[in-house]
């Protein structure tokens, strides 16, 4: 029976992209819309329903695993096609379907007057489709074909608007920064078949493997591995491409580029969470590495003036704290972050699409404020998604950012030094949120005059009052043990029961000291009320006082506003040798050195052939000389041989 | 059978020639079709149990020397015979309003061809390997000489001379073969099946090692046709001037015959220089992939640069066999099959366009994905396939070849898992000048017709073909296994059977 339901769930988005990628020149959006978002809607069906099916099972066999057709099998390696519904992975399926199907229903107005939203959805509906594969699959070759399958969805909508050279550039950029990322992930991959012998998730994770405490090869697979999540996870040094990526239509960086698709190497990490835990080294590197994405990122945030680019920004840091979480060994608190940031960024991106839309295709912050009074819906959905990543007390953000906050200080794994990382960036974060927030809605409207912004459609304001009561309320999963004993009726953590077994303890894990636990959450809840206040006056009042601070630091300003050259860096160090060497290879080898080398031999001959010919001119004394040699070399033969 | 399907096609070449012109076309289209479903009772009756030869077939042809008219097929070769009878009839197709010129000797040189290559993948007996060898470089030649572009003399001279400077120290390793024969076994003979008992002295690091030099003689002649590394100049020479169906069959079959003849001579016939050699060979296999796909990366013409990306392409095929595991080796003959069909396939396309344009100039184009949609669909898919991307065929292979090539030697897999960023990047790169953007020179001149029925129907089964191999490769792979690990279980002392009750 299982086997049907999740036969449906992958094969109607499946069956979508296919229906609309043959009708592809159709411009009936509605049509289109009302196709992609049914198949999207019944996968989500069909996942509460295994969800159901799950809750109904014995905690200990709380999974389905199956395997429909063997895809390779060669010497001792076997991949069948499988797939692993358990409690992690539904988490990810419901979110995926669930804010998908939002998101679905949003394209409908949004593509309204675009040329080929056939195409679009056909798009869409294939990203979900691979994006099951990645989550469902029960060995790490199966979501291997989710991974790059979802990187191909991801090419083809950022560069969608393809006849714009930067939008296709993006998408190209993209592609082969994750390919970076995925060769680092086939290597992790061969390793773990070298110690393993298998691919399959379940194998790998009981394979009784020993600590690593060292930089031993389990550390070095787990790092490939890492390299593969710092691709598709927008991490240090692979997330140059995600802020080009806000080229695609909005919808699709809510879903692709917020909510899913850059969460997957958060996932892989959690999926194979009981091997990761065992080197303390690799989890190092992930925690820190995704502590410094998340400093670095908020920062550039602070001083773009494109709204996307600023939630873009947002989503790397963001994705930095979940790095972080897993390295200190807070898996669940991963998770729980991935599941509150898919709600309070996929609406955000949303609204903001709604502003752009009002705004006709209009994406700088400067050119909008006082939107509040034009877009009421937009305007109070996006209050809640803002109060949400600003960590608002009892808000969905809160519980997930202060819970990685709070293990990476008590986990034996964490610091103070990452703790410190992550307060900082709080603080930035509800500054850059806030500017937004302010320039955007509030304050003096600085919208053209031939601009006349308006609400949108109930098609699109419908997914965002549904994304707003989810940020508001999505917290209420993972409420930490310190808060809910004050609470009444004392709710658990839900997510923590929920998931069990399947997440490794952290070794040496003491107990949690309350009062520290308190002190370090409201700490945070002043620092981000104190820089929202800040940016608030800043951006309504103080203008003139922000302009001096400018003026002063001009060299910091200059390095951040650019984004601290990385993209510079990386053109001038990296990509411009390569073509550089690429055509002197061309030229100097290939022309002017081996074809040199055959002109050479092949005229050898040519000359030889020549000699050859000379002892044939015809003329008879020659030849009587060379009988009488002839006779002379085989008479000595004879004589003295 | 086996006779039938080799020598059919050079029946058509004769039939073809008393033929009035406007039968040709039809005539060769239905012969071709009919060739490749003979061809199918092989994957039919193919007992997939054994690694024994089936389908075998011996006639003695010159006695006096041993050697006899030997074939047959294994696990090895059975999907070579079905790419070569494939590939036909879809050039057959693609060519229809292309080549206009002299077409009855373009239909003969083609079958003739088909023979050749099918006659060096079934032959088991090594002088009738190397008849069929040399016998597949005469209509070659014509096709890129005569039909060919601009500069058509000078590179089917080119490929000429190459191919022969390997294949004259084949034939020496050859005769020497049949001498050690002579001495060891009491009677000279070329059955490559009694070549493969034979002891052949392999005295460590001296110079005129015999194992060693007989080796490289065969390998050198190999490595020119794969082509590997360094002696790989003829082949964007070739490519750039042969006219579409040229290219088609040289990348689709003909490329294959060396990296065959490494897998069915080379390596089971000389194993302690193997042993001794693999590294050499791989590290010229993994320079070929980064190389390849360096020089392709900056190519301004759209053929030259799929030229260079099969460079790098047989470059994994190479890495793939030396790897001398179950997963390299087998992912090296399902590259085989993909590069004919994925790299096939991309000839193809880009004779669509230059026979709408008549320029290849990455830079004369731009935004052709307005002008010709489903031809862009098409192109993308394709090569998609050619980047490895799971679910489409190159992925199945490249994922062994690396692994493979990782467990055998974890430098080299590391090295070669370059290959992976380069091999997008450079595709990448062309889809977007070619297809993106504002529309370019020819796209803004020319009145662009999107694919033909005709062009749709070629295009449409190579996908499915790349879907197929990619989604359900077992269909393939159980064809191959047995013979594979019976190679890499018994590369010391490789020998080959005759399936019982043949």
């Amino acid at each position: 029976m299982e086997k049907i339901w999740i036969a449906i769930l992958l094969l109607s988005p499946l069956l979508g992209a296919m229906i609309n990628g043959f009708r592809f020149r159709s411009q009936n959006y509605r049509l289109a819309g009302s196709i992609a978002t049914i198949c999207v809607g019944i996968s989500f069906f069909a996942s509460v329903a295994l969800f159901s099916k799950l809750l109904g099972m014995p905690v200990e066999s709380r999974f389905f695993n199956v395997s429909f057709f063997d895809w390779i099998q060669v010497g001792s390696l076997s991949v069948p096609m499988a797939f692993l519904v358990d409690p992690i992975s539904i988490v990810m399926m419901l979110i995926i379907t669930g804010v998908g199907s939002l998101i679905h229903l949003f394209s409908i107005g949004y593509m309204s007057h675009d040329e080929r939203p056939a195409k679009y959805f056909s798009y869409l509906n294939f990203f979900i489709f691979n994006m099951l594969l990645l989550v469902m699959g029960e060995n790490l070759l199966i979501m291997f074909i989710g991974w790059e399958g979802v990187g191909l969805c991801s090419y083809l909508l950022i560069g969608f608007w393809f006849t714009d050279k930067e939008k296709a550039a993006a998408g190209m950029k993209a592609f082969i920064t994750n390919r970076i990322g995925d060769a680092g992930l086939l290597l992790g991959i061969f390793l773990l078949f070298l110690m393993v012998g298998s691919l399959s998730f379940s194998d790998i994770n009981s394979a009784g493997l020993s600590e690593d405490t060292g930089w031993g090869m389990l550390t070095l697979a787990l790092l490939a591995l890492f390299v593969g999540a710092t691709g598709k996870s927008a991490q240090i040094p692979l997330y140059v491409w995600l802020p080009d990526a806000m080229a695609g239509p909005t919808p699709v960086s809510a879903l692709i580029h917020a909510a899913t698709m850059v969460t997957a190497g958060i996932y892989m990490i959690v999926r194979l969470n009981p091997i990761f835990i065992l080197s303390p080294n690799a989890m190092f590197v992930i925690a820190l590495v995704g502590a410094l994405t998340a400093f670095f990122a908020a920062s550039m945030g602070i001083l773009q003036w494109d709204i996307k680019k600023i939630l873009a920004y947002s989503t790397v840091s963001q994705l930095g704290y979940m790095f972080l979480a897993l390295g200190v060994g807070a898996f669940t608190a991963g998770i729980f972050h991935v599941m509150t940031h898919a709600f309070f960024k996929a609406l955000m991106f949303l609204g903001s699409g709604s502003v752009i839309h009002a705004m006709h295709e209009e994406q700088d912050i400067r050119k909008m404020g006082g939107l509040k009074k034009y877009m009421p819906i937009t305007h109070w959905t996006f209050v809640m998604g803002w109060l949400a990543i600003i960590g608002t007390p009892f808000l969905s953000g809160f519980f997930s950012k202060d819970e990685i906050l709070w293990m990476s200080v008590h986990s034996p794994r964490g610091s103070w030094l990452l703790w410190l990382i992550g307060f900082i960036t709080a603080g930035m974060t509800a500054f850059y949120m806030t500017r937004l927030m302010t320039l955007t809605f509030w304050g003096k409207s600085r919208v053209p005059k031939d601009v006349h912004p308006h609400e949108s459609p109930i098609s699109m304001t419908l997914p965002l009052i549904v994304l707003a009561v989810l940020s508001v309320f999505g917290g209420w999963l993972g409420v930490p043990h310190g808060v809910s004993s004050l609470l009444p009726g004392h709710i658990p953590h839900l997510l923590e029961v929920w998931f069990g077994d399947l997440i490794a303890p952290i070794p040496g894990l003491g107990k949690a000291n309350y009062a520290l636990e308190y002190s370090l959450m409201a700490m945070s809840v002043l620092l981000a009320a104190g820089s929202a206040f800040a940016a608030y006056k800043l951006y309504t009042e103080k203008e003139s006082l922000l302009a001096a601070w400018v003026q002063k630091a001009k060299g910091l300003h200059n390095l951040v506003a650019n984004k601290y050259f990385v993209d510079e860096f990386y053109h001038a160090r990296i990509i411009r040798p390569c073509v550089e060497m690429s055509k002197a290879l061309w030229e100097f080898v290939d022309v002017g050195f081996i074809d040199k080398i055959t002109y050479i031999v092949s005229n050898a001959f040519q000359d030889l052939a020549k000699a050859v010919r000379m002892t044939q001119n015809g003329n008879l004394q020659r030849y009587a000389l060379y009988i009488l040699a002839g006779l002379f070399v085989s008479l000595s033969f004879v004589v003295w041989g | 059978m086996i006779s039938l399907v080799l020598f059919f096609p050079l029946a058509i070449a004769l039939i073809l020639a008393f033929l009035p012109k406007y039968w040709v076309r039809p005539v060769a289209l239905f012969a071709s079709i009919l060739e490749f479903l003979f061809s199918l009772h092989f994957v039919y009756h193919f007992d997939k149990s054994t690694s024994a030869l089936q389908f075998v077939e011996q006639v003695a042809w010159i006695p006096q020397f041993g050697i006899s008219y030997f074939v047959g097929i294994d696990g090895i070769s059975i999907w070579l015979v079905i790419l070569s009878t494939f590939i036909l009839p879809i050039i057959i197709l693609a060519s229809w309003t292309s080549i206009d010129d002299k077409i009855k000797t373009f239909h003969i040189s083609l079958f003739v061809l088909l023979t050749a290559m099918l006659g060096s993948f079934v032959a088991m007996d090594a002088v009738l390997f190397y008849t069929f060898w040399e016998l597949s470089l005469i209509p070659m030649y014509l096709i890129v000489g005569v039909w060919g572009g601009p500069r058509r003399i000078y590179a089917s001279i080119k490929f000429f001379i190459y191919t022969m400077f390997g294949s004259v120290f084949m034939l020496l390793a050859l005769i020497s073969l049949m001498f050690m024969a002579e001495q060891q076994l009491g009677q000279m003979t070329s059955n490559l099946l009694s070549l493969y008992q034979l002891n052949i002295p392999y005295i460590e690091g001296a110079w005129g090692n015999p194992q060693a030099l007989m080796f490289l003689a065969f390998a050198l002649a190999f490595a020119i046709k794969v082509p590997m590394f360094p002696v790989h100049t003829w082949l964007p020479d070739a490519h750039t001037e042969a006219p579409t169906p040229g290219s088609v069959i040289l990348a689709g079959v003909m490329l294959k015959m060396g990296t065959y003849g490494f897998l069915r001579f080379a390596i089971p016939l000389f194993p302690e220089a193997v042993n001794e050699f693999t590294w050499f060979f791989m590290f010229l296999g993994v320079v070929g992939i980064i190389y390849g796909a360096l020089v392709a990366m900056v190519q301004p013409d759209i053929k030259k640069l799929v030229a260079y990306s099969s460079v790098s392409h047989m470059g994994y095929v190479v890495i793939g066999m030396f790897a001398l595991n179950a997963y390299g080796v087998t992912g090296s003959i399902y590259q085989m099959l993909n590069h004919g069909i994925s790299t096939g396939a991309l000839f193809i396309l880009v004779g669509m366009i230059y026979d709408r344009t008549h320029t290849r100039k990455i830079a004369d184009y731009g935004g052709l994905a307005k002008a010709m949609p489903i031809f862009t669909i098409a192109f993308i898919i394709i090569t998609m396939s050619s980047i490895a991307v799971p679910g489409t065929n190159g992925f199945i292979g490249e994922f062994l070849i690396l692994m493979g090539t990782f467990l055998s030697d974890k430098a080299m897999g590391v090295a070669a898992v370059v290959g992976v960023v380069l091999g997008a990047a450079y595709m990448l790169w062309m889809v977007k000048k070619v297809f993106f953007g504002e529309a370019g020179k020819v796209v803004k001149e020319t009145k662009l017709e999107d694919l033909n029925t005709r062009e749709l129907g070629i295009v449409t089964i190579l996908i499915i073909m790349v879907f197929w191999m990619g989604i359900y490769p077992k269909f393939f792979l159980d064809y191959t296994q047995v013979s594979v690990d019976h190679l890499v279980e018994n590369i010391s002392s490789y020998s080959l059977e005759v399936k019982v009750g043949e």
